[in-house]
Formats: C-alpha cells, sequence, structure tokens
C-alpha cells in the first residue's frame, strides 16, 4: 500500500507536519539520513556534556494560557499542551552597536522606552511605524515583494537606529544578505520584540522529543538512517522516494523539508537547473564554552547580546572565514528557570563563508578551525566579563558541519533567499515545508510543516 | 443523534482544538468566531474531526453552515440521524 504521505528530513517541520497527518489517521513515514532527530536544530553529546545547535531560544514566547498569536495555535494544531514545550521567559537580552545599547525583553514597552530615550528625535517615526508594522497582514501567503530598509526609511531617519532594530531579526532568520522582505521582517519583529524568547530548561532536546513521542503515539512511522536517494516521478508527478539503501517507497504525496534546490536535486540534475530557488549562503560559525560559573555571577546578565562593532551591521556572507565585526553571544543560562542549569554556557556565534569552510582539506580543517575559534573568542571578548579562566571545554561548529548534518547546500541556516510560501514546487505532488517554504524561528518551523501538511494533504482530502 | 447529543460532540471537539476556552458560556445563535479565537485552522479542524469520528465528508462550500453552534448542530442532524452517541 503506498503511503498518504512521505516526509522529508525529521526536523522540526517534518514532525509537526508528521503529528497532524497522523493524528487524522494518514499512513505516513518520516525519512531521516542521520542517525538522530532535528536537522537545523538539534542537540549532541561530547565529552560527557550536551550542547544545542541551532536554537539559542524560542522566539514567539507566550504566558501559559495566551489564547492568540503563533505560539498557541501551535499546540492547538499539535494537540500538545503548554507543559510539553515548558517555556520559560528569558531574562533580558540587548543590542550593542558603538556607543549605544538597547536592551529589550518580553515586554514591549521596555524596547521602545528604550529607543525613545536613545533617540529622541525618531520617538515619533518609531511610533508610526510600529503602527504600520500592527496594521500589516502578515498572514497572507502571496504578499507583494517589498524591501524592509525601504519601509523602515519611510519611518526613520538615523542609519543606525534602522540598523539596531534590523541586527537581531537578520541574525535569526534572514536568508537574504543587507536586506530583509518587509513580509519576513514584519513576523520577525513580532516573533523577537512582541512575544520575545523563551527556553525549555532541557533546552531543545525536549521539545523534539515530545515531538517524536507524539507523532509515534499516533502511529507515525519515523526511519532513521533513511535518506532519500532520489524521488521516483511518473511525468511531472511524485510517485514515491528510493532511500539510499534502495528501498523504493511509494506515497500519494511528499512533503520536503530539505530545501528546494536539494529537492529538486532529488528529482534530477536537469529539475534542479531549471526549478530550483538557488541555495541561500547565509550561515555561521558557532563556538560553544561550558564554563565553571553561572555567568551572571561574573557579570553577564544577558540572554542574548547581538552585537555590531562598526555603526553599520554588514549582513551578508564575508570574504573572509568570519565576519568578526558583528556577533550573537548567547547564554542559556539567563532565562527564568526554577532552578539553575548544572553549568555555565556562553556561546558566540558570527557570519561565516561557506565556500571556504566547506573547501577547505580535511587536514587543515581542524586547525584552521581552532584558529578561527580563538580569533572569534578575542573579537567577543570585550562585549564579555573575563571568563576565559572558568572555561571547561570549548566546542565549534562551522558551515561544513552544518552542510553535513542538513544537507543544505552551502550549510545555509535560513534556506534559499526567495522563499515558496504555499509550498508549491513544478513537480505536482511534491511540496517543500521547513525553511524554503518561509516560516521563521523555531515555532514558525513547526508551523510551516503544520500549514502544508493541511493546504496539501488535509484539506479537501 | 439528538441534536442536544450532536450539540455536546461539538462542544468536546472545540474542546481539544481550543482547550484554553472556556467552553461553558458558549452562545449557540452567535458565531464561534465572536466568541472565541478561531480561525480557519481551526475551522479545518472542526471538519476533520468529525470525520474521523463519524466518517461524514463535509465539502468546502457548506462550512459556512458551521459559522453558529445552531447552524453547525442544524446542519449535522441529518448526517447523524444514525450515529451512535457519543462516550
Amino acid at each position: 500500500m503506498p503511503y498518504d504521505a512521505l516526509i522529508i528530513g525529521a526536523g522540526l517541520s517534518g514532525l509537526s507536519a508528521g503529528i497532524r497527518l497522523a493524528y487524522y489517521e494518514k499512513s505516513v513515514c518520516i525519512l531521516e539520513r542521520h542517525t538522530t532527530i532535528g536537522g537545523l536544530n538539534s542537540f549532541y553529546r561530547l565529552r560527557n556534556r550536551n550542547y544545542d545547535v541551532g536554537l539559542h531560544a524560542v522566539t514567539n514566547y507566550a504566558v501559559r494560557g495566551t489564547k492568540h498569536g503563533p505560539l498557541p495555535k501551535l499546540l492547538r494544531q499539535l494537540r500538545m499542551d503548554w507543559d510539553d514545550f515548558r517555556l520559560l521567559p528569558q531574562c533580558g537580552s540587548a543590542i550593542d552597536f558603538p556607543g549605544c545599547r538597547l536592551h529589550f525583553s518580553n515586554d514591549f514597552a521596555e524596547f521602545r522606552q528604550q529607543i525613545i530615550e536613545a533617540f529622541p528625535v525618531q520617538a515619533d517615526g518609531f511610533h508610526r511605524f510600529v503602527q504600520a508594522v500592527n496594521d500589516y497582514d502578515d498572514m497572507s501567503l502571496v504578499p507583494p515583494p517589498r524591501s524592509a530598509r525601504m519601509v523602515l526609511a519611510e519611518y526613520l531617519s538615523d542609519p543606525m537606529l534602522i540598523d539596531m532594530i534590523l541586527c537581531p531579526l537578520m541574525f535569526y532568520g534572514s536568508a537574504t544578505p543587507h536586506d530583509m522582505d518587509f513580509h519576513q521582517f514584519v513576523i520577525m519583529f513580532k516573533s523577537i520584540y512582541y512575544e520575545g524568547f523563551g527556553r525549555p530548561w532541557e533546552g531543545v532536546r525536549h521539545i523534539l522529543k515530545r515531538l517524536t513521542k507524539k507523532y509515534k503515539s499516533l502511529g507515525g512511522e519515523l526511519r532513521l538512517r533513511g535518506g532519500v536517494h532520489k524521488i521516483l516521478l511518473d511525468g511531472d508527478r511524485a510517485v514515491g522516494v528510493e532511500l539510499d539503501d534502495g528501498t523504493q517507497l511509494e506515497a500519494s504525496t511528499i512533503l520536503s523539508s530539505a530545501g528546494s534546490a536539494e529537492t529538486m536535486r532529488l528529482c534530477g540534475e536537469d529539475r534542479e537547473r531549471n526549478d530550483a530557488h538557488p541555495p541561500g549562503d547565509i550561515s555561521f560559525m558557532e563556538t560553544l564554552s561550558p564554563i565553571e560559573k553561572q555567568p551572571a555571577e561574573l557579570g553577564f546578565p544577558y540572554t542574548i547580546l547581538f552585537y555590531s562593532r562598526t555603526p553599520e551591521f554588514h549582513y551578508n556572507t564575508p570574504d573572509e572565514p568570519l565576519d568578526l565585526r558583528s556577533g550573537i553571544i548567547c547564554s542559556p543560562n539567563n532565562f527564568q528557570y526554577e532552578k539553575p542549569l548544572d553549568e555555565g554556557m556562553i556561546r558566540i556565534t558570527a557570519l561565516a563563508n561557506p565556500s571556504f569552510w566547506i573547501n577547505l582539506s580535511d587536514d587543515d580543517y581542524p586547525h584552521v578551525k581552532q584558529e578561527w575559534t580563538d580569533k572569534l573568542l578575542t573579537a567577543a571578548q570585550p562585549l564579555l566579563p573575563d571568563y576565559r579562566s572558568y572555561v571547561l571545554d570549548t566546542d565549534s561548529f562551522t558551515p561544513r558541519t552544518i552542510r553535513r548534518f542538513t544537507g543544505h547546500l552551502n550549510g545555509c541556516v535560513y534556506g534559499a533567499s526567495q522563499k515558496s510560501l504555499a509550498g508549491d514546487t513544478p513537480v505536482r505532488r511534491l511540496f517543500l515545508c521547513g525553511t524554503d517554504q518561509g516560516y521563521l524561528g523555531i515555532i514558525g518551523s513547526m508551523l510551516s510543516g503544520i500549514t502544508m501538511a493541511n493546504l496539501h494533504v488535509l484539506k479537501g482530502s | 443523534m439528538r441534536p442536544e447529543q450532536i450539540r455536546q460532540v461539538i462542544v468536546n471537539i472545540l474542546a481539544r482544538i481550543a482547550p484554553d476556552e472556556d467552553l461553558s458560556q458558549i452562545r449557540d445563535d452567535v458565531p464561534f468566531r465572536e466568541q472565541m479565537e478561531l480561525d480557519s485552522m481551526d475551522f479545518l479542524d472542526i471538519v476533520m474531526e468529525l470525520r474521523k469520528l463519524y466518517r461524514i465528508q463535509i465539502p468546502e462550500e457548506d462550512y459556512f453552515n458551521l459559522n453558529t453552534m445552531d447552524g453547525t448542530v442544524n446542519y449535522l442532524e441529518p448526517l447523524l440521524k444514525n450515529a451512535g452517541t457519543p462516550a
């Protein structure tokens, strides 16, 4: 019997799509190449310590019982409970540019007040800009393309304030260099500045494990080490897949979280050339340092600190291996937990050049990675208390690591710059979910899977 | 099923879809949307839950009948005439 649906990739979007389909008694199998779930947002264990990859914080935070917004919508659709995610709110974050630091929390009024105090001349424009954000229809699947920078410039005249507002939104979701589409901007603006950050005490593994448990309890199948070698076509219609081990599976519908170019490549090289959106190349390097002390004790109280050492924020693929001018410092300790994490953790992230890292030889990679890890730590040091004597271990990942574990061609983190919000591909019964569909962030990626499952499998089935 | 039993089926479905809503005060003649946070995704779920429970198909052009409790019960009465009562 053919499956009602096959899903490529056991990340947040694929698992969420699977839950929707299994709940409504569709026969569904999720195919994951790796030995573990998660994709872009995953977790690992190294030298007896747990690490998260991807997720710094869940955006779109909402307090338990909230009825409106992306998180309540997500929980409803998954038939899951607030306890399943156990999100606890951040302690507070900041954006640091030369001579100016803006604090923000999960209460938008604080951010508004910070902007008014630091940029009094811009206050009126900022109020009007916020009104424009509120009036925008961000649920549309066919939004007209518009530059976020152009819209911002209609209301604000201080270029550094514009870059400061954009900095966290770009770092946390923009697949395009320098600018964002206004539609994506509005979604990110609300998810970060209105709703804010949260995290479960156990990190992303808690959410992934709950999703997997739910999916399996509904009868969904999950095949790890089940990499898709190609998508089988009958004319211009997808009819199944062939796995790396040669197994063939038939299905009425295929949802792919592999990425647009990566998915079309699975349909054959001609399809990739003609039909795919080119893969993005925004990617990052991150160093993760467990430390003996809680970062707040050492004088680092922030959940996330976004920084640029230049007044102009450069969001693009650097010519150098890393862009040391800007970055993100995250401490997963700085959330309002009931009990502190067992160890401190400092994560430092910066834009990286994917082709540099991917093209390094296997022999050179380890020492070049070490060299740039040191440069990144040195570059971020002025923004941090000196914690170096408390470091217990350090691990780093680069675009090369991301490519290995996600299959994204350039190790890109936010997918192709051109999104397919309706999930359509030129192949019938084959649809995209995940980063290249285009809902952003952790909650967005899960809503992406849900929306595509609803639209292309459940509705009218 | 009798109308009041159908009403209970709908209340149970709404409780699953929207567990954070207080359903004891629902007015049957007022659209659901005016009383609760329900969007088009949630309406799809009402239809899908009915299909899962009673194997009934509701075509998209009939969705407008489901805007209020009264409308939903009236629409479902002939379809669920011979269905067993909910557990």
